[in-house]
């Protein structure tokens, strides 16, 4: 990348600049019905996270009720959220 | 019940099993195309609101990710309907593509039956067979209670198969 040859005169404002894309989330709901092995596979499955990992996430789900399972920019996360719901899973999309 | 067989997933069904899985395939291909209605709560949660305080943007998620949804939900029915043998007991046998798509179909149809029949965390669905036998063993709730731990307990093997 070029330095600039020219001094800018101002420098923005810096609460004029936009704010860079924050951090979004999914979260994956406890459930009644799917079997706690298949949220496990699910998760190995779709984000290519360890067994270990898996698991923990999916017992955070079980134990606590729900669980952020991924995060990173608004449309990747409906891109995730709409992957688990293709497996079933009840997932929703949130800010960080 | 699955086996893992030379990269194929293979389990012989009698022939009141192959019915009841096109009957319940069957049924959730009718819930996502003739019978397609948002308000049927089995329908709220085979296609979750991403935005649960949010309707608009709920909406909006809807209108890019519905179609192709719906299409893989009815696709992966369909990859239960197409391995099953025609009206008989039989060998099914799926490639690593359709043992997937079959875990996703059978959770489908699971959840759906999981809605109707008000599956909570705390039912205990051997209990809950306990009693249908002893007080009304022909009833309906019954025989789809009895379907639906058939669905968890085949879901299980497949998985099983597929992991280890």
């Amino acid at each position: 990348m070029a330095a600039p040859q020219v001094a800018p005169l101002e420098t923005p404002d810096t609460d004029e600049v936009p704010a860079p894309d924050r951090p979004w989330v999914t979260i994956v709901w406890d459930d009644p019905v799917n079997l706690m092995a298949y949220v496990t596979w699910v998760f190995q499955k779709l984000f290519g996270y360890s067994r270990g990992r898996a698991e923990q996430l999916m017992l955070d789900v079980h134990h606590k009720g729900k669980a952020v399972v991924s995060s990173g920019t608004r449309e990747r996360m409906e891109h995730d959220a709409s992957q688990l719901h293709a497996y079933g899973l009840w997932a929703t999309v949130d800010r960080a | 019940m699955f086996q893992r067989c030379s990269g194929h997933y293979v389990a012989t069904f009698a022939v009141d099993e192959v019915r009841v899985l096109r009957k319940v395939a069957t049924e959730v291909v009718g819930l996502l195309t003739d019978a397609f209605d948002h308000a049927d709560p089995v329908v709220v949660r085979l296609f979750p609101e991403a935005y649960p305080d949010d309707a608009a943007d709920t909406a909006e998620f809807r209108r890019y990710t519905e179609g192709d949804l719906k299409t893989a939900k009815i696709d992966q029915a369909g990859a239960i309907l197409a391995a099953l043998p025609d009206d008989a007991g039989g060998e099914v046998r799926l490639d690593g593509e359709a043992a997937e798509a079959w875990l996703r179909a059978l959770n489908d149809a699971r959840l759906a039956m999981g809605v109707r029949l008000e599956i909570r965390d705390s039912t205990d669905l051997g209990a809950e067979l306990d009693d249908a036998v002893a007080t009304d063993p022909g009833s309906s709730r019954m025989f789809q209670l009895s379907v639906y731990a058939y669905l968890g307990y085949l879901q299980e093997s497949l998985l099983s198969a597929l992991i280890d």
